[in-house]
Formats: structure tokens, C-alpha cells, sequence
């Protein structure tokens, strides 16, 4: 294959954030590019590559991204198309500092609005983000500055200069006594920067005990547990590990999935910041089980205090020795929602653009690289390490018969105390928003939203339903991805709906015609009724919104589409909008 | 190795590995398609060719899933038939489908697809043609977005890797890096992309303007097969010619040689023909004169 190259050259800047990546390159003078197949087999190092040409300069000129396909032989075409996929590439754009300000369900709640007039008054550069996985903390901005790096502002103060404060280690907020707690005991307690300091509480001793009870019965421990994946679709655990351990093929790969960014869902974030050698271990043990010897963590783009942590936890925890035979490498995403499917992702770390593919194939024997893949959520995997310490039968009498564990709560918006919170299954929803103070300013109950933007709205009959997964299916609600968004009863629901129909225009991929072009025929509707304009009647438009729903819901590639018009139908079936 | 399933009450067996969609056109069930091709790996992107298999939570591509030992089939419930309107109406309503093939306008019939529904303010992809140079045009008001284009140029065929899809969700749309021009871009000009597009979003220059000065009528054109003299491959070539001129020039897909694709030469080498004669009607500028 020869390529022809970008007629543009890099600056030293670039070249050198590439090189820095990649190491120093043969000289090339031509237009056509010979690579060989050693260049090629780099291609999973493009959104790395892309990463830090955006980082020393807020920008990917064409000099740049002409270098990087000369690099790692891929057409520039490809590379172009990959950079323009993900939102946090700003493609030939003339760089400098930038604030990505979520304007989302629950920042918008907290004064979102306010803050960006702010910030046009001040003509500070700005763009609108969806969701930034900072809803206990709103209004949360993520900023850049090239050379220096990322961070987060939340709550943002009052004045703008503090869009730009770096509060790099700012601790996770547990509300709850650490003695209650399973899975968030060391967060805010132990520090998350020190090896010595897990291994002092305990840690890495899960690790040493899968070890001696060998895969079969690590595995066997699972299945007893009951445990299910915590991302949304519940999978039984044990045998998704089974399943990987016995596909045929010796390359297999493991993966953390820290891409959270469904709207209300942070979780897995306060886990990263502040218990980043857990996943670790955790990710150790997956390897050690399904006999992967290359794992990832795949940390959403708009985490970098999570992503630091990591990285400088998988570096302490293989010079300690604990990764032996096991190659564990922390990936950036790079703003895409859909990049937390999972069949998305692998594409993500391939090089590719985030598109869904389908399946069957399943990953357990097609998955990133096409080999067999073992792919969980960060709680799901932090909830291993209970099974694997203190045995499955004990895991299994924590909940109900079939939701076992402690489960992860996100609670945010019109809340007196917003956070994550740890809790058995079982526990009702009511209970939950008694622990995070209940209904903030006086207010009454209006709505709350379960499962994020791809969840459903119900209403106060919803409080005395059990989170379990069998209750939340019977009433017709859902637990997702645990994020829990209640709305007081002076909320502008027709809003709200728009920015979530908007959420989804804005994050699909693009690839199938469903969700490609229905995401806009549905937020064109609400729009509409938003407005008084509707096209027809209010009757014909929800004929309409309908029809969509349906079709997004029957015939969508992925888990993005197929659940678009979820909480929309959710709420016009309540009568909110 | 077979395998035995039931589609629409029928029992089919068919080889291993066969899709669904080629099961169903054995048994001479029609399915619409768009960014299936006989010649192309199916890009699973229009979602046009759904169907409902029993045990399925969701509608089943039958373009990209083989047939399993024991499915059970349905093509024509009211589920996939809704998805299927649901699909014709959607494009429909960003995209022109006016210069798609007869059969699109039959489906769209058939299905009952309204994309007018979705009101006049409805976002299209509606843009000025690109017009670069004297060989063809990229008209992307009608592209649907099939990826045909894209793996033609890519490991289907030309391995030229000229054309990507860039841009996100509704944005996404056919692209060179940076929209640099083609002639700027690696594109070599051979045109298969053009011939496996559904929709007229890619057309030989002469054959857009025709179309677009309304004097192309295809009924009222001759084909005739050849072999192409410019070297020793044996591409078999058909000359589209109207009023006794040449206004396309394509290949059969079925060609064992040529699985439809040809060269720059094949493709638009042939002005020489009609060298020192005036243009047909309504093709401005004409081919690499």
C-alpha cells in the first residue's frame, strides 16, 4: 500500500509531541509513504498520537495529522476521518485554551446558563459539552490549556478566573462512614497516589489469593456470587470470564471500561480518583483468569485526574512486581459517548473511528483486535475483588435472590446532598434520596430520571420500589448505569427533554440510518411542541415522535439508538411533557 | 456444511455462511437493500433490510447476519415493515432520492414512505454540488451515507484509500482529509466508486450534466459490450450511448474480471472518439479534452 501524504509539514512542536509518542522517525522527504508492516501494526497508537499533537498545542493542523499518518502508514484520509469523530480533537482550528461547559440535565439545574453568558461576556473561549460526569459538584467545567494539560473546575466559582483553577486532586466526597462501606471504603481515606498506602489497607492480597485458588475456582467463586455487570445490561459475571477463559485463541485481551458518560453517572469516576489501584488489581486478577496477557483501561477523555491516577498506579504496581506476565495500559477517549459500547470501543482503541459493530459476533471470541475479549465496567470490576476476597457465598447473601452486592448509586439534581452512595440491593429508591438529603430548596417531588439519558422518568411512585433488578423491571423503570437524577416540581420538563433528545443528536456516530437521521427528526419535534409550533397537532407530533421511537428501538447497530427515545416516551407517557 | 432454517413459513436450506438476505432472494423473497452490493463487504449501516427472527429482542440486518440452523424468519410483519417506511422516510427526508434507481422508487411506493411528514424545516444534507475537474461529480445532496463509496476505494477494491467518512452523527458525510480537492487528495480517478453508488450521488461528469440539463434519458440509450483495448486485462466494458454518442461508460458487476470496477483509462478514456464533434446536449466541458 502507498499512501500519499499531506502536502503540509508539522512544526517542531508537533513533530516533537509525536515523537515523544511514537520515537524519533526515519527522515522523508517525498509524497508517498512506505511504512511497512511494522508501521502498520501501530495503527492502535492513532488516538494516542492524535492526543498528544492536541495536548502541546489545542490543536490538530494538517501538518500534524499529515505526520502522524506518515508515522504509523495511515491514509490521511482515515486519520482525518477518526479526528473529526471525536469531540475533543479540535481539527485545524487555531488552537490555544479552551472550556468544554456542561450544560446538561443537572449542570443545567445548577446555574449552566448563567455560566456561559458569563463567559461570552468575558470572551473566554468556550464550547457546550454534554455531561462531564461532575453532577454531585454542578455547575463542572473541563478546561485545557495546551502545554499544561487538562482539569476540572467544579462547582465553578462565581468569577470566571475560576474556569482556569486547576483543582487536580480534588477529593472524591463519600457522604457515607467508611466502616459501612464495601467498595468505596479507601475513597477519601486512603491515598490514592501511594502503592504503599493500598497495600498497608489490604490491597493486592485479593490478588495473591485468586492466585492461589487458580482461574477454575476464582471463576466458580463468581457464578456463586450472582454478581452482574453493573454497566447497564447485567450480564452474569462468571460466565462472561468463563467465556473468555475457554475461547479458543492464545492472544485475548482484557478491558476496564472507564468510558462513563451517560448523563448523571459518575461512579466510576470517584472509583478512579480514589481507589485507582483497585481496578488495578482488579484488572491483574481479570487477566490472571481468562489468561489475557495485554489489558487496557479505556478512561473517558473529560477524567484526567482519574486517568493520572491510573497511570501512575499500573506504573507503581508494575515496578512492585504485581503485573507480571501482564501488560496493563491506561487509554484516553476523546469525547464520544458512544465509545462506552463496547464493540465502540474496541474500534476507539484500534484507531478507528468509535462505530458500533453488530452482533453476533460476541467479544468473549471477536473482540478488540478480533481475538476473544473480556470487557467490564469499573464497578463491576472493583465488585470482583469482594467476591474473590471473601468468597462468593458471602457476596451472595449481601441484596436480594437475584440482585446480589453492594450496589453504586449516582444521586444529583434537585437533591439536598448529591453524591455517590453505597447500598445493598433491595434498598428503595426513597431510602436512597433520604441519604442524599432529599428534595433540595423546599420543593416538592417532580420527576426523577433513572438510568440516565438513556433510562426512564417515573414519578413518586417510583420511591418505594426496591432497586433490585427484578423489581426496577417489573415497575417498568430501570437502575442503567446507576445514575439517579431528580427533578423538583418546578422544573421546565419540555427542556429537559430537549437537551436529552439533543444529547443523543449530538453523540450518535452516525452510522446507521435510525439514529443517524432519527435523533434529529426527534429533537426537531420537541423543539417544535417546545415552541408552539407544532407541526399539526400536539396528537400528530407524539404520532410521530412515536413511529421514531420505534424504529430507533427495532432497528438501531447499538444500545445508543436503541434506547434514544427512552426516557422521552418515558416521560410523555407520565404526562410531563 | 448447510444449514436448515424456515423463513416466512418456508423451509430453506442453504449453505453455511449464507446471509439471510441471499436465503430470502433464493426464495425469491424481495428485500429493499441500500448499502448492500453484490460486490461490497455490507456496511450494516441503512438498516433498510430488516427482518424479524424469533428469539430476537431487536430487528436482524439480513444483509450481514447468515442464516443459523433452525431460525426462524419473518420478512413481511408489521415490525420490520414499519422500520422499513420508518428507513425510506428518513432518508428520504435528508437526502434527494430522485436520481436512485426505479427499484427505490418502487420500495418507497410500496412501503408508503411520507418524508414530507417531517415538515419543510426538517435538516437535510442539501449543498452545492463539487464540481473539480472534467472526470466526475460528487453531488453529496444525495448521498445517503451507505459506505459504498468508501470501501470501493478502500479494501473492497481499489485499496486507494482516497475518501473516508468524517464528522459525527448527522455531520458525518463522505470526505477527503481536510475536503482537499480530489485532484489534491490520492483519489486515481478509476470511478468505482461511482459505480457502486445507489442514489446518483456520484456521477461521470457528462451523465451529471445531462441529468441535471434534464436531456438524459435513459430509455433512450443503447448499451453495448465490449472488451477495453487499453491493455492485456480483459475488462469487459459497457458504452452507454444516446443520440449516437457516448455518455457513460461502466462495467457489469458480474464481470469475473472486473467485479464492475475499472480504470481512469477504462472508465473515461474514450473522448478521442469523438474527437472534432460537438458536444451532446446539455454536457458542458466534456471528458479530458
Amino acid at each position: 500500500m502507498d499512501l500519499r501524504a499531506l502536502l503540509e509539514q508539522p512544526t517542531e512542536v508537533e513533530r516533537d509531541a509525536v515523537d515523544s509518542l511514537l520515537g524519533p522517525a526515519e527522515p522523508f522527504n517525498g509524497r508517498v509513504m512506505f511504512g511497512g508492516h511494522s508501521a502498520r501494526q501501530q495503527r492502535h497508537l492513532l488516538l494516542p498520537a492524535l492526543h498528544a499533537v492536541q495536548d502541546a498545542t489545542g490543536t490538530v493542523t494538517r501538518g500534524a495529522l499529515g505526520y502522524i499518518s506518515e508515522r504509523l502508514t495511515v491514509p490521511p484520509a482515515e486519520a482525518y476521518g477518526v479526528a473529526t469523530f471525536y469531540a475533543l480533537f479540535d481539527v485545524d482550528s487555531a488552537g490555544g485554551s479552551k472550556a468544554h461547559v456542561c450544560d446538561d440535565i443537572v449542570c443545567a439545574q445548577a446555574g449552566a446558563e448563567d455560566l456561559c453568558s458569563r463567559l461570552e461576556a468575558d470572551g473566554v473561549e468556550y464550547e457546550r459539552s454534554p455531561c462531564l460526569g461532575q453532577c454531585d459538584r454542578a455547575p463542572a467545567v473541563m478546561y485545557h490549556r495546551p502545554g499544561t494539560g487538562y482539569g476540572v473546575s467544579a462547582p465553578v466559582a462565581a468569577d470566571t478566573a475560576g474556569v482556569f483553577g486547576f483543582d487536580d486532586l480534588s477529593p472524591g466526597v463519600v457522604h457515607q462512614e467508611a466502616s459501612e462501606l464495601r467498595l468505596l471504603r479507601r475513597v477519601g481515606v486512603v491515598d490514592p497516589t501511594s502503592i504503599d498506602a493500598y497495600i498497608e489497607s489490604g490491597g493486592f492480597q485479593t490478588l495473591a489469593k485468586a492466585k492461589e485458588l487458580g482461574p477454575e475456582a476464582v471463576i466458580e467463586e463468581l457464578k456463586m456470587s450472582g454478581l452482574r455487570g453493573r454497566g447497564g445490561a447485567a450480564f452474569p459475571i462468571g460466565i462472561k470470564w468463563e467465556g473468555v477463559r475457554d475461547a479458543p485463541g492464545d492472544e485475548k485481551y482484557v478491558i476496564a471500561n472507564g468510558d462513563e458518560s451517560e448523563p448523571g453517572t459518575f461512579k466510576d469516576r470517584l472509583v478512579m480518583e480514589g481507589d485507582p489501584f483497585a481496578v488495578v488489581e482488579a484488572m491483574a486478577i481479570y487477566g490472571y483468569v481468562t489468561g489475557a496477557t495485554q489489558g487496557y483501561i479505556y478512561v473517558r477523555g473529560e477524567y484526567p485526574t482519574a486517568e493520572k491516577r491510573l497511570l501512575a498506579a499500573v506504573r507503581q504496581a508494575a515496578a512492585a512486581g504485581f503485573l507480571d506476565n501482564f501488560d496493563l495500559e491506561v487509554r484516553r477517549g476523546a469525547g464520544a459517548y458512544i465509545c462506552g459500547e463496547e464493540t465502540a470501543l474496541f474500534a476507539s482503541i484500534e484507531g478507528h473511528r468509535g462505530e458500533p459493530r453488530q452482533k453476533p459476533p460476541f467479544p468473549t471470541t471477536h473482540g478488540v483486535f478480533q481475538k476473544p475479549t473480556g470487557i467490564n465496567n469499573i464497578e463491576t470490576l472493583v465488585a470482583t475483588l469482594e467476591v474473590v476476597a471473601n468468597g462468593g457465598e458471602a457476596f451472595a447473601r449481601i441484596g436480594t435472590d437475584q440482585s446480589t452486592g453492594p450496589k453504586l448509586f449516582c444521586v444529583s439534581g434537585a437533591v439536598s446532598n448529591p453524591g455517590v452512595f453505597e447500598v445493598e440491593f433491595g434498598t428503595t429508591l426513597g431510602e436512597l434520596l433520604d441519604l442524599a438529603g432529599g428534595i433540595s430548596g423546599g420543593s416538592g417531588f417532580g420527576a426523577v430520571l433513572m438510568g440516565g439519558a438513556a433510562g426512564v422518568f417515573a414519578d413518586e411512585s417510583a420511591l418505594d420500589v426496591p432497586l433490585t433488578f427484578e423489581h426496577t423491571r417489573e415497575a417498568g423503570t430501570t437502575m442503567g448505569s446507576g445514575a439517579i437524577v431528580f427533578f423538583d416540581d418546578q422544573t421546565d420538563f419540555t427542556a429537559v427533554l430537549r437537551r436529552i433528545a439533543q444529547f443523543f443528536r449530538d453523540e450518535s456516530c452516525g452510522q446507521c440510518v435510525p439514529c443517524r437521521i432519527g435523533t434529529v427528526r426527534q429533537e426537531e419535534a420537541l423543539a417544535r411542541i417546545g415552541s408552539g409550533a407544532a407541526l399539526g397537532s400536539i396528537e400528530e407530533e407524539k404520532v410521530r415522535l412515536d413511529d421514531l421511537a420505534l424504529v430507533m428501538t427495532d432497528a438501531s447497530i447499538c444500545g445508543l439508538g436503541q434506547t434514544a427515545a427512552s426516557a422521552i416516551q418515558s416521560a410523555m407517557r407520565l404526562g410531563l411533557a | 456444511m448447510s444449514v436448515k432454517a424456515t423463513i416466512d413459513g418456508q423451509e430453506v436450506t442453504v449453505p453455511e455462511g449464507t446471509s439471510i438476505l441471499d436465503a430470502c432472494t433464493q426464495l425469491g423473497t424481495d428485500i429493499p437493500t441500500f448499502c448492500y452490493g453484490p460486490t461490497i463487504t455490507p456496511a450494516n449501516a441503512c438498516r433498510v433490510c430488516m427482518v424479524e427472527v424469533e428469539g430476537s429482542r431487536v430487528l436482524v440486518p439480513s444483509c450481514s447476519r447468515a442464516l443459523e440452523e433452525g431460525m426462524v424468519v419473518k420478512t413481511g410483519t408489521e415490525r420490520a415493515e414499519h422500520s422499513r417506511r420508518l428507513v425510506l422516510e428518513l432518508l428520504g427526508s435528508a437526502s434527494e432520492l430522485d436520481r436512485s434507481s426505479d427499484e427505490v422508487h418502487g420500495w418507497i411506493e410500496e412501503y408508503g414512505a411520507d418524508s414530507s411528514r417531517f415538515g419543510p424545516d426538517a435538516e437535510t444534507v442539501a449543498q452545492p454540488a463539487k464540481v473539480q475537474d472534467d472526470l466526475y461529480v460528487r453531488d453529496y445532496e444525495r448521498c445517503i451515507l451507505c459506505y459504498k463509496c468508501v470501501d470501493a476505494c478502500g479494501v473492497d477494491h481499489q485499496n486507494t484509500f482516497a475518501i473516508t467518512v468524517a464528522g459525527r452523527g448527522f455531520d458525518a458525510h463522505i470526505s477527503t482529509e481536510f475536503d482537499v480537492t480530489l485532484p489534491d487528495s490520492a483519489c486515481v480517478y478509476c470511478g468505482n466508486c461511482i459505480a457502486v453508488c445507489p442514489t446518483g450521488a456520484l456521477e461521470g461528469k457528462i451523465a451529471w450534466d445531462m441529468k441535471e440539463a434534464g436531456t438524459w434519458d435513459a430509455d433512450a440509450q443503447e448499451v453495448t459490450r465490449t472488451v477495453c483495448s487499453y491493455c492485456g486485462v480483459g475488462c469487459n466494458l459497457d458504452i452507454h450511448t444516446q443520440d449516437g454518442r457516448i455518455v457513460d461508460v461502466t462495467s457489469p458487476l458480474d464481470h469475473e474480471v472486473t467485479l464492475g470496477n475499472l480504470c481512469i483509462k477504462g472508465r473515461f478514456g474514450w473522448s478521442f472518439v469523438h474527437a472534432g464533434a460537438s458536444e451532446p446536449e446539455g454536457a458542458a466541458g466534456g471528458t479530458g479534452s
